[in-house]
Protein backbone atom coordinates (compact mmCIF):
# COMPACT_ATOMS: atom_id res chain seq x y z
CA UNK A 1 0.00 0.00 0.00
CA UNK A 2 2.82 2.39 0.90
CA UNK A 3 4.52 1.62 -2.39
CA UNK A 4 1.43 2.71 -4.31
CA UNK A 5 1.25 5.83 -2.16
CA UNK A 6 4.85 6.72 -3.02
CA UNK A 7 4.33 5.98 -6.69
CA UNK A 8 1.38 8.38 -6.60
CA UNK A 9 3.87 11.02 -5.49
CA UNK A 10 5.86 10.77 -8.71
CA UNK A 11 4.95 13.68 -11.03
CA UNK A 12 5.97 11.69 -14.11
CA UNK A 13 3.75 8.75 -13.18
CA UNK A 14 0.82 11.07 -12.52
CA UNK A 15 1.38 12.90 -15.80
CA UNK A 16 1.09 9.64 -17.72
CA UNK A 17 -1.85 8.12 -15.84
CA UNK A 18 -3.98 11.28 -15.68
CA UNK A 19 -3.85 11.68 -19.47
CA UNK A 20 -5.61 8.34 -19.79
CA UNK A 21 -8.79 9.12 -17.84
CA UNK A 22 -9.05 12.86 -18.51
CA UNK A 23 -11.24 12.48 -21.63
CA UNK A 24 -13.68 10.33 -19.61
CA UNK A 25 -13.84 12.90 -16.82
CA UNK A 26 -14.58 15.68 -19.29
CA UNK A 27 -17.14 13.72 -21.32
CA UNK A 28 -18.95 12.38 -18.23
CA UNK A 29 -18.85 15.80 -16.58
CA UNK A 30 -20.33 17.67 -19.54
CA UNK A 31 -23.00 14.99 -20.01
CA UNK A 32 -24.11 14.96 -16.36
CA UNK A 33 -23.93 18.73 -15.93
CA UNK A 34 -25.90 19.38 -19.10
CA UNK A 35 -28.51 16.77 -18.12
CA UNK A 36 -28.85 18.17 -14.61
CA UNK A 37 -28.95 21.85 -15.58
CA UNK A 38 -31.32 21.44 -18.56
CA UNK A 39 -33.64 19.17 -16.55
CA UNK A 40 -33.54 21.54 -13.60
CA UNK A 41 -33.94 24.79 -15.51
CA UNK A 42 -36.48 23.67 -18.10
CA UNK A 43 -38.35 20.56 -16.95
CA UNK A 44 -38.38 20.36 -13.15
CA UNK A 45 -41.63 21.61 -11.57
CA UNK A 46 -41.65 25.13 -10.20
CA UNK A 47 -41.73 25.76 -6.49
CA UNK A 48 -45.08 26.44 -4.78
CA UNK A 49 -43.77 29.54 -3.03
CA UNK A 50 -40.90 30.94 -5.09
CA UNK A 51 -42.20 30.00 -8.53
CA UNK A 52 -39.49 29.85 -11.16
CA UNK A 53 -36.90 31.93 -9.33
CA UNK A 54 -35.90 28.95 -7.17
CA UNK A 55 -34.38 27.34 -10.30
CA UNK A 56 -31.08 29.11 -9.68
CA UNK A 57 -30.64 26.41 -7.02
CA UNK A 58 -29.44 24.13 -9.84
CA UNK A 59 -26.40 26.40 -10.25
CA UNK A 60 -26.10 27.76 -6.72
CA UNK A 61 -26.01 24.47 -4.79
CA UNK A 62 -23.47 22.66 -7.06
CA UNK A 63 -21.03 25.61 -6.97
CA UNK A 64 -21.43 26.17 -3.22
CA UNK A 65 -21.04 22.45 -2.54
CA UNK A 66 -17.96 22.17 -4.75
CA UNK A 67 -16.40 25.33 -3.27
CA UNK A 68 -16.38 23.65 0.16
CA UNK A 69 -15.51 20.22 -1.21
CA UNK A 70 -12.46 21.58 -3.06
CA UNK A 71 -11.26 23.21 0.15
CA UNK A 72 -11.54 19.91 2.05
CA UNK A 73 -9.53 18.20 -0.71
CA UNK A 74 -6.92 20.97 -0.50
CA UNK A 75 -6.71 20.53 3.28
CA UNK A 76 -6.16 16.78 2.89
CA UNK A 77 -3.40 17.50 0.36
CA UNK A 78 -1.92 20.04 2.79
CA UNK A 79 -1.61 17.32 5.48
CA UNK A 80 0.20 15.13 2.93
CA UNK A 81 2.53 18.04 2.09
CA UNK A 82 3.36 18.69 5.73
CA UNK A 83 3.76 15.07 6.85
CA UNK A 84 5.05 13.22 3.78
CA UNK A 85 6.58 16.18 1.88
CA UNK A 86 5.03 14.83 -1.29
CA UNK A 87 5.49 17.18 -4.25
CA UNK A 88 2.32 16.13 -6.01
CA UNK A 89 0.16 17.16 -3.03
CA UNK A 90 1.56 20.67 -3.25
CA UNK A 91 1.04 20.68 -7.02
CA UNK A 92 -2.61 19.80 -6.37
CA UNK A 93 -3.12 22.64 -3.86
CA UNK A 94 -1.61 25.20 -6.21
CA UNK A 95 -3.51 23.90 -9.22
CA UNK A 96 -6.98 23.89 -7.67
CA UNK A 97 -6.90 27.04 -5.48
CA UNK A 98 -7.96 29.33 -8.37
CA UNK A 99 -10.71 26.84 -9.31
CA UNK A 100 -11.99 26.97 -5.74
CA UNK A 101 -11.87 30.76 -5.81
CA UNK A 102 -14.01 30.88 -8.95
CA UNK A 103 -16.50 28.33 -7.55
CA UNK A 104 -16.84 30.32 -4.30
CA UNK A 105 -17.37 33.52 -6.24
CA UNK A 106 -20.03 31.84 -8.38
CA UNK A 107 -21.78 30.51 -5.26
CA UNK A 108 -21.81 34.00 -3.70
CA UNK A 109 -22.91 35.62 -6.95
CA UNK A 110 -25.76 33.21 -7.69
CA UNK A 111 -26.76 33.46 -4.02
CA UNK A 112 -26.99 37.24 -4.33
CA UNK A 113 -29.01 36.97 -7.55
CA UNK A 114 -31.36 34.53 -5.79
CA UNK A 115 -31.51 36.60 -2.61
CA UNK A 116 -32.67 39.78 -4.35
CA UNK A 117 -36.08 38.48 -5.54
CA UNK A 118 -36.75 36.08 -2.64
CA UNK A 119 -35.41 37.79 0.49
CA UNK A 120 -35.38 41.31 -0.93
CA UNK A 121 -31.64 41.93 -0.61
CA UNK A 122 -28.46 41.10 -2.48
CA UNK A 123 -26.46 40.75 0.68
CA UNK A 124 -26.93 40.49 4.44
CA UNK A 125 -24.21 39.95 7.03
CA UNK A 126 -25.63 36.73 8.39
CA UNK A 127 -23.43 33.84 9.49
CA UNK A 128 -23.77 31.73 6.34
CA UNK A 129 -23.00 34.51 3.87
CA UNK A 130 -20.16 35.93 5.94
CA UNK A 131 -18.43 32.56 6.44
CA UNK A 132 -18.72 31.91 2.70
CA UNK A 133 -17.09 35.31 2.03
CA UNK A 134 -14.28 34.27 4.41
CA UNK A 135 -13.83 31.14 2.26
CA UNK A 136 -13.41 33.38 -0.80
CA UNK A 137 -10.72 35.39 1.02
CA UNK A 138 -9.02 32.15 2.14
CA UNK A 139 -8.72 30.98 -1.45
CA UNK A 140 -7.36 34.41 -2.41
CA UNK A 141 -4.92 34.27 0.51
CA UNK A 142 -3.65 30.82 -0.52
CA UNK A 143 -2.99 32.03 -4.08
CA UNK A 144 -1.31 35.25 -2.88
CA UNK A 145 0.89 33.48 -0.32
CA UNK A 146 2.05 30.99 -2.92
CA UNK A 147 2.97 33.78 -5.33
CA UNK A 148 4.70 35.79 -2.60
CA UNK A 149 7.32 33.14 -1.73
CA UNK A 150 9.84 32.33 -4.44
CA UNK A 151 11.37 29.21 -2.91
CA UNK A 152 9.26 26.23 -3.92
CA UNK A 153 9.67 24.25 -0.70
CA UNK A 154 9.03 27.11 1.75
CA UNK A 155 6.05 28.22 -0.35
CA UNK A 156 4.64 24.68 -0.19
CA UNK A 157 4.88 24.53 3.62
CA UNK A 158 3.55 28.04 4.22
CA UNK A 159 0.61 27.43 1.89
CA UNK A 160 -0.12 24.05 3.54
CA UNK A 161 -0.26 25.66 7.00
CA UNK A 162 -2.58 28.42 5.76
CA UNK A 163 -4.88 25.88 4.08
CA UNK A 164 -5.01 23.84 7.29
CA UNK A 165 -5.74 26.89 9.43
CA UNK A 166 -8.60 27.80 7.11
CA UNK A 167 -10.21 24.37 7.21
CA UNK A 168 -11.95 25.23 10.52
CA UNK A 169 -14.13 27.57 8.47
CA UNK A 170 -15.74 24.62 6.64
CA UNK A 171 -17.78 23.24 9.59
CA UNK A 172 -18.70 26.85 10.41
CA UNK A 173 -20.15 27.33 6.91
CA UNK A 174 -21.95 23.99 7.12
CA UNK A 175 -23.53 24.48 10.56
CA UNK A 176 -23.89 28.30 10.56
CA UNK A 177 -27.57 27.96 9.66
CA UNK A 178 -28.17 25.65 12.65
CA UNK A 179 -26.01 27.39 15.26
CA UNK A 180 -27.16 30.96 14.67
CA UNK A 181 -30.23 32.81 13.62
CA UNK A 182 -29.67 33.53 9.93
CA UNK A 183 -31.69 34.76 6.99
CA UNK A 184 -30.35 31.86 4.90
CA UNK A 185 -32.57 28.78 5.23
CA UNK A 186 -31.21 25.51 6.71
CA UNK A 187 -29.91 22.70 4.49
CA UNK A 188 -32.37 20.90 2.22
CA UNK A 189 -30.12 17.84 2.05
CA UNK A 190 -29.20 16.00 5.23
CA UNK A 191 -27.20 12.80 5.48
CA UNK A 192 -29.67 11.11 7.80
CA UNK A 193 -33.02 12.26 6.42
CA UNK A 194 -34.79 12.35 3.09
CA UNK A 195 -34.25 15.62 1.19
CA UNK A 196 -37.05 18.13 1.77
CA UNK A 197 -37.83 18.38 -1.94
CA UNK A 198 -39.39 15.83 -4.31
CA UNK A 199 -37.31 13.52 -6.52
CA UNK A 200 -38.04 15.47 -9.72
CA UNK A 201 -36.18 18.37 -8.08
CA UNK A 202 -33.34 16.64 -6.24
CA UNK A 203 -32.36 14.18 -9.01
CA UNK A 204 -31.37 16.95 -11.48
CA UNK A 205 -29.63 18.74 -8.61
CA UNK A 206 -27.64 15.60 -7.80
CA UNK A 207 -26.76 15.14 -11.49
CA UNK A 208 -25.38 18.66 -11.77
CA UNK A 209 -23.37 18.23 -8.54
CA UNK A 210 -21.84 14.98 -9.88
CA UNK A 211 -21.21 16.59 -13.28
CA UNK A 212 -19.45 19.55 -11.70
CA UNK A 213 -17.37 17.09 -9.64
CA UNK A 214 -16.16 15.34 -12.81
CA UNK A 215 -15.45 18.62 -14.58
CA UNK A 216 -13.51 19.75 -11.54
CA UNK A 217 -11.50 16.49 -11.73
CA UNK A 218 -10.69 17.18 -15.36
CA UNK A 219 -9.76 20.80 -14.66
CA UNK A 220 -7.56 19.73 -11.73
CA UNK A 221 -5.74 17.23 -14.00
CA UNK A 222 -5.16 19.83 -16.74
CA UNK A 223 -3.85 22.41 -14.27
CA UNK A 224 -1.71 19.86 -12.40
CA UNK A 225 -0.16 18.70 -15.68
CA UNK A 226 0.75 22.27 -16.57
CA UNK A 227 2.22 22.86 -13.11
CA UNK A 228 4.22 19.60 -13.35
CA UNK A 229 5.65 20.56 -16.76
CA UNK A 230 6.70 23.97 -15.41
CA UNK A 231 8.37 22.49 -12.34
CA UNK A 232 10.09 19.59 -14.06
CA UNK A 233 11.14 21.51 -17.15
CA UNK A 234 14.80 20.64 -16.60
CA UNK A 235 14.26 16.88 -16.36
CA UNK A 236 14.87 14.52 -19.22
CA UNK A 237 11.34 13.11 -19.42
CA UNK A 238 9.82 16.57 -19.89
CA UNK A 239 12.32 17.38 -22.64
CA UNK A 240 11.50 14.09 -24.35
CA UNK A 241 7.79 14.76 -23.93
CA UNK A 242 8.12 18.17 -25.54
CA UNK A 243 10.10 16.72 -28.45
CA UNK A 244 7.99 13.61 -29.07
CA UNK A 245 4.62 14.71 -27.74
CA UNK A 246 4.18 11.71 -25.41
CA UNK A 247 5.60 10.33 -22.16
CA UNK B 1 5.28 4.85 9.56
CA UNK B 2 8.60 6.68 9.74
CA UNK B 3 9.06 8.26 13.21
CA UNK B 4 9.71 11.73 11.74
CA UNK B 5 6.50 11.57 9.72
CA UNK B 6 4.64 10.33 12.76
CA UNK B 7 5.90 13.34 14.70
CA UNK B 8 4.88 15.73 11.91
CA UNK B 9 1.45 14.15 11.77
CA UNK B 10 1.06 14.62 15.53
CA UNK B 11 2.02 18.28 15.18
CA UNK B 12 -0.55 18.75 12.40
CA UNK B 13 -3.26 17.07 14.48
CA UNK B 14 -2.42 19.24 17.50
CA UNK B 15 -2.54 22.34 15.31
CA UNK B 16 -6.00 21.39 14.05
CA UNK B 17 -7.27 20.51 17.54
CA UNK B 18 -5.95 23.76 19.03
CA UNK B 19 -7.42 25.83 16.22
CA UNK B 20 -10.80 24.16 16.49
CA UNK B 21 -10.94 24.86 20.22
CA UNK B 22 -9.90 28.50 19.73
CA UNK B 23 -12.41 29.11 16.95
CA UNK B 24 -15.09 27.13 18.81
CA UNK B 25 -14.73 29.29 21.92
CA UNK B 26 -14.69 32.52 19.90
CA UNK B 27 -17.83 31.65 17.99
CA UNK B 28 -19.46 30.46 21.22
CA UNK B 29 -18.73 33.87 22.76
CA UNK B 30 -20.10 35.62 19.66
CA UNK B 31 -23.24 33.54 19.91
CA UNK B 32 -24.04 35.17 23.26
CA UNK B 33 -24.23 38.70 21.86
CA UNK B 34 -25.07 38.06 18.23
CA UNK B 35 -27.46 40.61 16.76
CA UNK B 36 -30.74 38.70 17.00
CA UNK B 37 -33.91 40.44 15.94
CA UNK B 38 -36.39 41.47 18.60
CA UNK B 39 -39.61 39.49 18.56
CA UNK B 40 -43.01 41.19 19.00
CA UNK B 41 -43.38 40.16 22.67
CA UNK B 42 -40.04 41.77 23.55
CA UNK B 43 -41.02 44.98 21.73
CA UNK B 44 -44.43 45.22 23.35
CA UNK B 45 -42.83 44.52 26.76
CA UNK B 46 -40.61 47.57 26.18
CA UNK B 47 -37.34 45.63 25.98
CA UNK B 48 -36.38 47.10 22.61
CA UNK B 49 -34.73 50.55 22.65
CA UNK B 50 -36.74 53.40 21.14
CA UNK B 51 -35.31 55.31 18.13
CA UNK B 52 -32.31 53.00 17.71
CA UNK B 53 -31.77 51.00 14.51
CA UNK B 54 -32.84 47.46 15.36
CA UNK B 55 -34.25 44.41 13.63
CA UNK B 56 -37.70 43.09 14.33
CA UNK B 57 -38.91 39.77 13.06
CA UNK B 58 -41.92 37.47 13.12
CA UNK B 59 -44.88 36.31 11.10
CA UNK B 60 -47.04 38.72 9.10
CA UNK B 61 -50.46 38.48 10.77
CA UNK B 62 -53.27 37.17 8.55
CA UNK B 63 -55.55 39.95 7.29
CA UNK B 64 -53.45 42.78 8.68
CA UNK B 65 -51.78 44.07 5.50
CA UNK B 66 -53.01 47.54 4.49
CA UNK B 67 -51.70 49.07 1.28
CA UNK B 68 -51.99 52.77 0.47
CA UNK B 69 -53.59 52.92 -3.01
CA UNK B 70 -51.59 56.01 -4.09
CA UNK B 71 -48.10 55.36 -2.69
CA UNK B 72 -45.86 52.40 -1.90
CA UNK B 73 -46.72 52.68 1.79
CA UNK B 74 -47.65 49.41 3.50
CA UNK B 75 -48.76 48.78 7.07
CA UNK B 76 -49.00 45.37 8.67
CA UNK B 77 -48.84 43.59 12.00
CA UNK B 78 -45.99 41.25 12.85
CA UNK B 79 -46.85 38.62 15.39
CA UNK B 80 -45.27 35.76 17.30
CA UNK B 81 -48.77 34.57 18.28
CA UNK B 82 -48.55 36.12 21.77
CA UNK B 83 -48.04 39.79 20.89
CA UNK B 84 -47.97 41.85 17.73
CA UNK B 85 -46.30 45.04 16.61
CA UNK B 86 -47.46 47.41 13.86
CA UNK B 87 -44.85 47.98 11.16
CA UNK B 88 -44.96 50.65 8.49
CA UNK B 89 -42.78 50.60 5.41
CA UNK B 90 -42.50 52.61 2.22
CA UNK B 91 -40.96 50.71 -0.64
CA UNK B 92 -41.09 47.56 -2.71
CA UNK B 93 -41.68 44.41 -0.70
CA UNK B 94 -39.89 41.17 -1.64
CA UNK B 95 -41.93 38.72 -3.77
CA UNK B 96 -42.20 36.27 -0.91
CA UNK B 97 -43.84 38.82 1.38
CA UNK B 98 -47.29 37.44 2.20
CA UNK B 99 -49.64 37.05 5.14
CA UNK B 100 -48.49 34.15 7.27
CA UNK B 101 -44.94 34.40 5.96
CA UNK B 102 -41.85 35.08 8.11
CA UNK B 103 -40.11 38.44 7.72
CA UNK B 104 -37.21 40.36 9.23
CA UNK B 105 -37.50 44.16 9.20
CA UNK B 106 -34.77 46.71 9.85
CA UNK B 107 -35.75 50.10 11.21
CA UNK B 108 -36.57 52.18 14.29
CA UNK B 109 -39.23 51.91 16.94
CA UNK B 110 -40.92 55.28 17.46
CA UNK B 111 -42.34 56.60 20.73
CA UNK B 112 -45.88 55.52 19.81
CA UNK B 113 -44.76 51.89 19.64
CA UNK B 114 -44.86 51.71 15.86
CA UNK B 115 -41.93 50.20 14.02
CA UNK B 116 -40.86 52.31 11.03
CA UNK B 117 -38.95 49.99 8.72
CA UNK B 118 -36.52 51.03 6.02
CA UNK B 119 -35.90 47.45 4.87
CA UNK B 120 -38.16 44.40 4.89
CA UNK B 121 -36.68 40.99 4.10
CA UNK B 122 -38.59 37.77 3.58
CA UNK B 123 -37.38 34.52 5.09
CA UNK B 124 -38.12 31.22 3.40
CA UNK B 125 -37.56 27.66 4.59
CA UNK B 126 -35.67 24.72 3.12
CA UNK B 127 -38.79 22.96 1.79
CA UNK B 128 -39.42 22.98 -1.94
CA UNK B 129 -42.40 21.38 -3.67
CA UNK B 130 -44.41 21.68 -6.86
CA UNK B 131 -47.55 23.87 -6.60
CA UNK B 132 -49.86 20.85 -7.15
CA UNK B 133 -48.38 19.06 -4.12
CA UNK B 134 -48.74 22.19 -2.00
CA UNK B 135 -52.36 22.55 -3.17
CA UNK B 136 -53.12 18.91 -2.33
CA UNK B 137 -51.55 19.31 1.11
CA UNK B 138 -53.65 22.40 1.78
CA UNK B 139 -56.82 20.62 0.69
CA UNK B 140 -56.04 17.62 2.91
CA UNK B 141 -55.29 19.72 5.97
CA UNK B 142 -58.33 22.00 5.54
CA UNK B 143 -60.53 18.89 5.20
CA UNK B 144 -59.24 17.67 8.56
CA UNK B 145 -59.42 21.15 10.03
CA UNK B 146 -55.75 21.11 11.01
CA UNK B 147 -53.34 24.00 10.52
CA UNK B 148 -50.99 23.76 7.56
CA UNK B 149 -47.62 22.11 8.17
CA UNK B 150 -45.93 24.65 5.90
CA UNK B 151 -46.99 28.05 4.69
CA UNK B 152 -48.30 26.66 1.44
CA UNK B 153 -49.58 29.24 -0.99
CA UNK B 154 -49.79 28.78 -4.75
CA UNK B 155 -47.17 30.67 -6.68
CA UNK B 156 -48.67 33.71 -8.32
CA UNK B 157 -46.13 34.18 -11.08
Amino acid sequence: MWQFFHKLGSPKWFFGISARFMPWLLAGGILLLMAGVVWGLAFAPKDYLQGNSYRIIFIHVPTAFMAQSVYIMMASAAVVTLVWRMKLADVFVKAVAPVGLVLTFLALFTGAVWGKPTWGTWWIWDARLTSMLILLFLYGGVIALDRAINDEKSAARAVAVLVLVGVVNIPIIKYSVDWWNTLHQPATFKLTEKPSMPAEMWVPLLLSVLGLYLIFGWLACVRMQTEILCREQRTRWVKEFVMKGRV
Amino acid sequence: MHPIRKKRLTVVLFLLAGLSIAVGLTTYALRQNINLFYDPSQISAGEAPVDVRIRAGGMVQEGSVLRDPDTLKVEFLVTDYSASVPIEYVGILPDLFAEGQGIVAMGRLNSEGRFVADQVLAKHDENYMPPEVAGALEKASSAEGKPMPVNAKPATY
